[in-house]
């Protein structure tokens, strides 16, 4: 079986602060990860590699440092690596993006997809089921339990939903978004690191290798949206805060701010 | 481009989620807002409905503000399914040619929305918080936050249409129902075919039903990593329980299994937007804050002064919560029976 997993470096938004002067990011100094939901896919990927033997591909797209990501799921156990770079890929929104990956994807063999459920620097959730739309394969979002039936022709994904969870059967080729919660990512090995740095090769997509596509359905270019303006989360006035106070000084405090909007 | 370009206006639509043949809240909410936006672009708004059996559901959404509600009814349309639900979205697109179509920010509207905006080649705003019609152009300004709550962002989508977004449940107004309002309610039928994109439901999971709703309760009671433990969120359930309120909590609280992961409030939970908030041991990541910063009054009680929950608070107290907590326990137990 091939699985594909696509993965996405992401800043560390836990880690990004607002300069309280100018009211823009801080960037500087903040970590890149490789996006929590997509570890999770991955390492769902290498479970179902360790049980039944796959060949897994991991496979991101974004600049030439996103090559870092790529080395990381090779020493937790990936087999390959792919890396889709090019300026002409750049300023991508969703759509752009999935039809690039989707245009990556069709070079390659596979059965089963795996992409995160969402990126934590976008938060869409809308890559994963957009490739499995432009590659004409089912999608099953929210996965928090995935297993391959017997016969190796379909799976069983446990869907989740706000209130319930669907147990549901898709056939493969399919492509399943994985939540965080589906299990706990491995770590790398030492020797795995070793030998994803050292010796293994990534394979690297750029324009000129995916033909199929047109210039007007990739990058910037290519995107229905546009970023109109950004700005800084405006902050409400700032109420009082007490400090000092006993229990029951506190207690009443809290007693007659509620008795004054009427909750009490 | 397959894209549709904007020579036709055919108004303001929005998805109706169902679930179990019921309208799930957003639904409204999203119907009283595309009212809004149709008023700012002289149209009207339609209610796309796809669902096993209509009910009374067609007639809610006109008593909250649609003028036109078009009903998808089928059997494989009853529970949610991917392929199914955007087949039947995507043919009234084709058929209707919208200038906006909103979904609500829901695990259905998450997954249908872009599935959509694949299929009919459009742009998709995720999760927006405000949407209003740019008074010169016309064009729908979608507004949602960024880096993990960081920064907001203003999207437009200048040649595509539909303009599509989801919108957050819990953030816009659903308009109070007028009974008898007119509206048109008709039927459509795209055909349906099973095929290779069909999934197949086996079995539906529900779980334990949650005896209150965070997003509809008017009080929260919200713990966070100061909290301390599994067993003394019974505190924070007491206090909830005295004021006729819910508890809620952190993500820190849901990762460390003190409390189920639908009370989770914040960027990767829920947005809520009750009459009062109680922020309880919350120091108040930025994340956190994107979920609860709406409500009406918010009380914050922390042992550190520098927690910045205190910069959105209302009223913060800086001391210890458990000895304020049962305190204010019994005082609100004795306001009430006074």
């Amino acid at each position: 079986m091939n699985i594909i997993v696509c993965i996405k470096q992401v800043p560390d938004t836990t880690e990004v602060r607002i300069d309280p002067k100018t009211g823009t990011l801080v960037r500087e100094g903040v970590p890149s990860i490789m996006n929590p939901d997509d570890k999770a896919g991955l390492e769902a990927a290498l479970r179902l590699k360790d049980a039944l033997g796959a060949h897994v591909t991991a496979l991101t797209m974004g600049p030439p440092q996103a090559e870092t990501v790529l080395r990381e799921a090779m020493a937790m156990g990936a087999d390959a690596a792919v890396l889709v770079t090019d300026r002409a890929f750049g300023g991508a929104d969703t759509i752009a993006t999935s039809t690039t990956l989707a245009a990556a994807i069709r070079t390659m063999d596979f059965d089963l997809i795996i992409t995160g459920r969402q990126a934590i620097d976008g938060d869409t959730a809308q890559v994963g089921p957009q490739v499995a739309e432009f590659l004409k394969i089912p999608s099953v979002a929210y996965a928090e339990g995935i297993q391959l039936e017997e016969g190796g022709k379909s799976l069983l994904v446990h869907r989740r939903f706000e209130d319930r969870s669907h147990v549901v059967r898709v056939k493969l080729p399919c492509l399943v978004t994985a939540l965080s919660e589906l299990n706990a990512p491995r770590y790398m090995t030492p020797g795995g690191i070793f030998e994803a740095w050292r010796e293994r090769e990534i394979r690297v997509l750029k324009r000129a290798d995916l033909p199929e596509l047109r210039d007007d359905e990739i990058g910037l270019k290519g995107s229905p949206t546009r970023v109109a303006k950004s700005f800084p989360k405006a902050m409400k006035p700032a109420g009082t805060v007490k400090a000092g106070l006993s229990a029951d000084e506190a207690a009443d405090e809290i007693t007659s701010c509620l008795q004054a909007h009427f909750v009490l | 481009m397959e894209s549709m370009n904007n020579e036709k206006t055919g108004g303001v639509f929005t998805f109706a989620e169902q679930v179990d043949g019921e309208l799930s809240k957003v639904s409204l909410e999203l119907v009283g807002k595309a009212r809004e936006l149709a008023g700012g672009l002289g149209t009207s708004v339609t209610a796309i409905l796809p669902c096993a059996e209509m009910g009374n559901m067609a007639r809610e959404l006109v008593e909250s503000g649609a003028d036109r509600v078009i009903v998808i009814a089928h059997p494989s349309l009853g529970d949610y399914a991917t392929e199914p639900y955007a087949h039947a979205v995507a043919s009234v697109i084709r058929r209707e040619h919208p200038e906006i179509l909103l979904y609500g920010a829901t695990s259905i509207g998450r997954d249908l929305a872009p599935r959509i905006s694949a299929r009919v080649r459009t742009g998709l705003t995720a999760d927006c918080t405000s949407l209003e019609i740019d008074p010169e152009t016309k064009a729908l300004r979608m507004t949602r936050p960024a880096f993990g709550g960081n920064l907001m962002a203003t999207i437009v989508s200048p040649n595509h249409r539909p303009q599509m977004a989801t919108v957050r449940p819990g953030v816009m107004q659903a308009l109070v129902p007028e009974k008898g309002r007119a509206g048109t309610i008709e039927t459509f039928d795209p055909g349906f075919t099973k095929g290779a994109l069909d999934v197949e439901i086996l079995e539906i999971v529900r779980r334990a039903a949650d005896t209150s709703d965070i997003g509809s309760a008017d009080i929260i009671v919200a713990g966070g990593r100061g909290v301390g433990s599994r067993e003394k969120f019974a505190l924070l359930e007491e206090l909830a329980g005295v004021l006729g309120g819910t508890v809620a909590a952190s993500r820190p609280c849901v990762e460390a299994g003190w409390v189920e992961p639908s009370r989770q409030v914040g960027q990767t939970g829920r947005t809520v937007r009750p009459k009062v908030y109680f922020a309880i041991g919350i120091s108040g990541a930025i994340q956190h804050l994107a979920g609860m910063e709406g409500s009406g009054l918010i009380i914050a009680v922390n042992n550190d002064e520098t927690a910045p929950i205190f910069s959105v608070a209302d009223l913060g107290i800086v001391g210890d919560l458990n000895e304020v907590i049962p305190r204010l326990i019994q005082k609100v137990r004795a306001a009430k029976a006074g």
